[in-house]
C-alpha cells in the first residue's frame, strides 16, 4: 500500500548550545548567535515517516515547514535523508504567530495538499517547547492524534498502532487513519544524509531562493523539475487573515526575565521514620518540584 | 552537532590541494557523466563541493554514531557460531549508518552504482573513520577490494559484484595462511578446475579480516605441482554460494571490533578473476598497494585521535596548581605529536594524489589509447605512487604508534587505567605497523626507490616548487637542502660498498632519511600555502634534521665487518 505521508518540520535556533549572547537585552532570542537547525524531534518524526515509506514502497514523504524563506534548508536536509519533496509555507503576514495561528496556517496548508494518510511531527520544537502545534492541527483537521509516539508498530487496514512513551511507562494505542502522530525524542534517531541524494538535490531551491541565483543557475534549476521546491503563501492556502500571524495570535508576551534558582529554605530528614520519605515525595509533587 | 570533518580544518587544506584540479578532470572525463547521472558534477567546483559535502556526512556519522560506539564495540567484540560471524551491536549500527549514507563503493564508477570519487577524498573518509573507531575502519575500508575487482575482473564480474558492494555488502581479501604470512608465495589453498570449467576451493586461510564477508577475493594455488608465486591465481568467492565457514575468530590485542577469522574452504565454488598465474604477481600486489594506502589513512586517524585525547587531557589535568600542558616537557610531547600527525597526513595525501593520477590514466586507457605524453605521465605517476606507498604505510604507522605511546604518557597513571580512550588507541595502533606488510617489509619495497633515485626525483620536484619561500621558512628550506646532501652522501656510501647484506642492513636508515626529507618538503609546501602549518614545518624540520644526522652518522661510522655484531645464530 502506498501512503501519502506529511512530516511537519521546523527550523529552530540551536538552543542546545546556548552561549552568553543567546538572548538580546530585550529578552528576545538573538537568532544571529544561534545556528538554525532542523528541530531535533522533527528528525525523529522524519525517521518514522521514512520507515513507513521503506515498508510501503511507492509512498511519498512531503515535508511541510512554516517559517522564513530560508526554512527551505530544512526541506533540503529532509530530502537528503530520504524525503521526496517539500513545501515552505512563508509569508510576511504569517510572521509573529503563536501556536494557535501557526497550527491554523499549517492546517490550511495540509488541506491544500489534500490527500494524506498520516501526518507526523516532532513532539515539540526546542525554541518554543509548547508541544501544542501538532495536537492543534489534529483538532483543526478534525482527525485523531497520538502524542509522545516512540515507534509506529503497525500501519495497515486503515489504522495505525503506536507505542507511546509516557512518564510512567509505555502505552500502545491504535488510531484510525488519517491521524496526526507527534514523535518523542526517545524514538529512533533519523538516518544520515545519503551521499547520492545530497549530490542530486543540493541545488534544490524554493522560488525565492531561485530568484537570487545567477541566470545560468536559474536555467540549471529550470531544466530539472526535481530541484524546484514549493513555496506557498497565506493567500494560496486560503488562510483567513484574521486567524494568522500576529493578528491571529492571542498569546501576548508581557515580559521575559531570567530566573535564577536559589534554595530559600532547607529541610533535614533523619530517615528514622519511614513516613518521612512518603511525606517528602508528596510535598515535592504538591509544589511541582517533581511530577 | 559534532563533526569530525568540519572540526578539523587540516583536512580541507589537503582536499583543496592544487593538484586536485587535474585529478578531478581526469577522473570525471570532462564531466560527461552529468548528462547520464543526476548526482554527477557539472564542473570542477561542483565536484569539489560534492566531496566537501559528502565528507561532511562522513564527519557527522563518525562524530555522532561511530565514535560513541567505539568503546562498546571494543568491549563486546564480534562472536562466531555455526561458522558465521555476528558483529558487535555497535558495529552493526555503524555499518547500517554507512550503508544508508551511501558511503560504500565510494570510488567506483557511477555506472556500477558508485560515487566515482577519486582516491584522495575516499582516503580522507578513511582517515576520519579511523579517528572515530580504528577497528571499524577495517570493515568499512575493505570496500577497497572493489578497486581490484574493477581493475582486473571481467565486465560480467564487475556488473555482478560491484553494485552489491556499493549497496553495502562487505568484502575481504583472503590471502594469509598458517604457513604463508609475509611470504605469500607459500599459499597452498587449492583451486581445482572442474570438468565443466568452474572452480572450487579447498583448504584453510588464517588471520582474515572480516572473513565472513559477502564477497571474498581469494589467493589460491591453481597450478598443481607448483610451489612459488607463479602458480597462484585470484578468485572471487560469493558467500551466497556457501562452502566457506569461519572456524574461529582470533582474540586480539586491538581493533577488536574487526573479526579476524580462520576460514575453512570445502569445495567452495569460486570464479577466476583475471588470468591464472597472475594472482600474486599482479592482482594481489595491486590489492596490497591499495590496502597499504588504507592502513596509512588508518594510521593518520590514530595519530589524530591520540593527539586530540592527549591535548584535551593536558589542558584539563591540573598539577602543582596549573594545567599540565603548561609544563614544557608535556607541551613538547603535544607539539611533537601534532607535528608527527601533520607530517603523516601530508605524506598520506601526497601518496593518494599520485595513486589517483596514475589510476585515472589507467582507467582512461581502457576506453581509448593514451597519447605518448599521457603514457609518459602515467608511468611517472605510477612510479611515484609505488615509491610513496610503502613510505607512507611504514612511516605513518610508526608515527601513530609513537603518538599512541605519548598519549598514554601524557595521561600518566590514568592512562594505564581502562578509564580513558588512550589505552584502546594504544592497542589499536599496534597492528598498523604489522599488517599489510610490516614496516620491515615496507622498507624492502621502498629501498629500490632509494637506490634507483625515485625519491630524489620527488625531492628535486619539491626543490623546484620552493624556490621562493616566506622569510620565516628560509631556514627550513636551507636545512632541507643540507639534509638532502647528507642523504645523498649516505646513499653513495652504502652503494659504494656494493654488498647486498650491507645495503639491506642500512635500508631502513636510508628509507627513513628519504621520508624525513620528503615530509619536510611537503610540510614546507603546506606552510607556503597555509600559514597554519608553519609551526609544524619548523618543528618537523628540527626533528628531521636530527634524525637524518643520526642516520648519516651511523652510516659514516660503520664498518662492514661490524655486521657480524648484529647476527644471531
Amino acid at each position: 500500500m502506498s501512503l501519502n505521508i506529511i512530516v511537519l518540520a521546523k527550523q529552530v535556533p540551536d538552543t542546545r548550545n546556548v552561549g552568553k549572547d543567546a538572548m538580546k537585552a530585550d529578552g528576545t532570542i538573538n537568532r544571529a548567535a544561534l545556528p538554525a537547525i532542523f528541530n531535533p524531534e522533527d528528525l525523529n518524526a522524519l525517521e518514522q515517516a521514512l520507515r513507513l515509506k521503506d515498508a510501503n514502497p511507492g509512498s511519498t514523504v512531503t515535508i511541510l515547514t512554516m517559517g522564513l524563506p530560508r526554512a527551505a534548508e530544512v526541506i533540503r536536509e529532509a530530502i537528503f535523508r530520504g524525503a521526496d519533496t517539500g513545501i515552505v509555507l512563508t509569508d510576511r503576514v504569517l510572521g509573529g504567530a503563536d501556536t494557535l495561528a501557526t497550527s491554523y496556517s499549517l492546517a490550511q496548508a495540509v488541506k491544500k495538499i489534500g490527500n494524506y494518510d498520516i501526518i507526523l511531527g516532532g513532539r515539540q520544537a526546542i525554541d518554543g517547547d509548547t508541544a501544542q502545534v501538532g495536537p492543534q492541527i489534529a483538532e483543526k483537521l478534525n482527525i485523531p492524534q497520538v502524542t509522545y509516539a516512540e515507534e509506529i508498530l503497525e500501519l495497515k487496514d486503515g489504522h495505525v498502532v503506536v507505542k507511546r512513551r509516557l512518564e510512567n511507562g509505555v502505552e500502545t494505542v491504535k488510531a484510525p487513519l488519517p491521524c496526526v502522530v507527534t514523535v518523542n525524542g526517545s524514538a529512533a534517531e533519523c538516518r544520515p544524509r545519503n551521499a547520492k541524494r545530497l549530490m542530486k538535490f543540493k541545488h534544490a531551491v524554493s522560488p525565492s531562493e531561485k530568484a537570487a541565483l545567477s541566470p545560468e543557475a536559474q536555467q540549471y534549476v529550470d531544466k530539472r523539475p526535481y530541484l524546484q521546491l514549493k513555496e506557498w503563501g497565506a493567500a494560496f492556502v486560503e488562510a483567513d487573515p484574521e486567524q494568522i500571524g500576529l493578528a491571529g495570535s492571542p498569546t501576548k508576551v508581557k515580559n521575559v526575565e531570567n530566573v535564577v534558582f536559589t534554595a530559600k529554605e532547607n529541610l533535614c530528614l533523619d530517615g528514622k521514620n519511614d513516613g518521612q520519605i512518603e511525606d517528602l515525595i508528596k510535598e515535592l509533587i504538591t509544589n511541582h518540584t517533581i511530577g | 552537532m559534532a563533526n569530525f570533518y568540519t572540526d578539523n580544518p587540516d583536512l580541507k587544506h589537503h582536499l583543496t590541494h592544487p593538484m586536485m584540479r587535474k585529478i578531478v578532470e581526469l577522473k570525471e572525463r570532462n564531466y560527461t557523466d552529468a548528462e547520464k547521472f543526476d548526482y554527477a558534477p557539472v564542473d570542477f567546483d561542483d565536484a569539489m563541493d560534492n566531496y566537501d559535502k559528502v565528507l561532511d556526512i562522513v564527519g557527522d556519522i563518525c562524530a555522532n554514531t561511530i565514535a560513541p560506539n567505539a568503546e562498546g564495540v571494543d568491549h563486546e567484540g564480534p562472536s562466531v557460531a555455526n561458522g558465521r560471524v555476528t558483529y558487535a551491536s555497535g558495529t552493526q549500527v555503524n555499518l547500517d549508518a554507512c550503508r544508508k549514507a551511501g558511503l560504500m563503493g565510494m570510488s567506483m564508477p557511477r555506472r556500477l552504482g558508485g560515487l566515482n570519487f577519486p582516491i584522495t577524498p575516499y582516503i580522507m573518509a578513511a582517515d576520519i573513520v579511523s579517528r572515530a573507531d580504528t577497528g571499524f575502519e577495517n570493515l568499512w575500508g575493505l570496500q577497497d577490494c572493489a578497486e581490484t575487482l574493477y581493475e582486473f575482473g571481467s565486465e560480467e564480474q564487475k556488473q555482478k559484484y560491484i553494485p552489491r558492494v556499493c549497496e553495502g555488502e562487505t568484502m575481504s581479501m583472503d590471502l594469509t595462511e598458517p604457513d604463508a604470512g609475509s611470504d605469500l608465495q607459500a599459499v597452498m589453498l587449492k583451486a581445482t578446475k572442474k570438468e565443466d570449467g568452474t572452480w572450487v576451493l579447498n583448504g584453510v586461510k588464517r588471520f582474515i579480516t572480516n572473513g565472513d564477508s559477502d564477497i571474498h577475493l581469494v589467493l589460491a594455488r591453481s597450478e598443481e605441482g607448483t610451489t612459488d608465486g607463479r602458480g597462484l591465481s585470484m578468485f572471487i568467492y560469493d558467500k551466497r554460494n556457501g562452502g566457506v565457514n569461519v572456524r574461529r575468530i582470533e582474540n586480539k590485542m586491538g581493533i577488536k571490533g574487526s573479526p579476524t577469522c580462520e576460514l575453512t574452504y570445502k569445495n567452495a565454488p569460486a570464479e577466476l578473476c583475471g588470468d591464472t598465474r597472475m594472482g600474486l604477481i599482479k592482482y594481489v600486489m595491486a590489492l596490497m598497494n591499495g590496502a597499504r594506502l588504507g592502513i596509512a589513512a588508518q594510521s593518520v586517524g590514530v595519530s589524530e585521535i591520540a593527539y586530540r585525547e592527549a591535548l584535551q587531557y593536558a589542558r584539563e589535568r591540573r598539577q602543582f596548581g596549573k594545567a599540565i600542558i603548561e609544563f614544557p616537557a608535556v607541551a613538547e610531547m603535544i607539539t611533537v605529536m601534532k607535528t608527527k600527525l601533520d607530517a603523516s597526513r601530508t605524506l598520506l595525501y601526497e601518496t593518494a594524489r599520485y595513486v589517483d593520477l596514475y589510476k585515472a590514466y589507467e582507467d582512461i586507457a581502457k576506453e581509448r589509447s593514451l597519447s605518448g605524453d599521457e603514457r609518459k605521465e602515467m608511468k611517472l605517476y605510477k612510479k611515484l605512487a609505488d615509491a610513496l606507498t610503502p613510505l607512507a604505510k611504514g612511516l605513518t604507522s610508526e608515527y601513530c604508534n609513537q603518538n599512541a605511546y605519548d598519549c598514554i604518557q601524557v595521561h600518566g597513571g590514568s592512562g594505564f587505567m581502562k578509564d580513558y580512550a588512550c589505552e584502546r588507541i594504544y592497542r589499536d595502533a599496534r597492528i598498523t605497523s604489522i599488517y599489510e606488510g610490516t614496516t620491515q617489509l615496507q622498507v624492502v619495497a621502498a629501498i629500490r626507490h632509494v637506490t634507483t633515485g625515485t625519491y630524489m626525483t620527488l625531492i628535486n620536484g619539491y626543490v623546484e616548487q620552493t624556490v621562493e619561500v616566506r622569510p620565516e621558512l628560509a631556514d627550513v628550506k636551507s636545512n632541507l637542502v643540507a639534509m638532502t646532501e647528507q642523504y645523498q652522501k649516505a646513499v653513495e656510501t652504502v652503494l659504494a660498498v656494493n654488498d647486498q647484506t650491507y645495503t639491506d642492513f642500512m635500508a631502513r636508515r636510508l628509507v627513513e632519511m628519504a621520508g624525513n626529507i620528503v615530509m619536510g618538503y611537503l610540510l614546507l609546501l603546506d606552510a607556503q600555502r597555509n600559514e597554519a602549518f608553519t609551526r609544524s614545518a619548523q618543528v618537523y624540520n628540527k626533528m628531521g634534521q636530527a634524525e637524518v644526522a643520526k642516520h648519516a652518522d651511523f652510516i659514516a661510522n660503520f664498518n662492514i665487518d661490524q655486521l657480524d655484531l648484529y647476527k644471531q645464530a
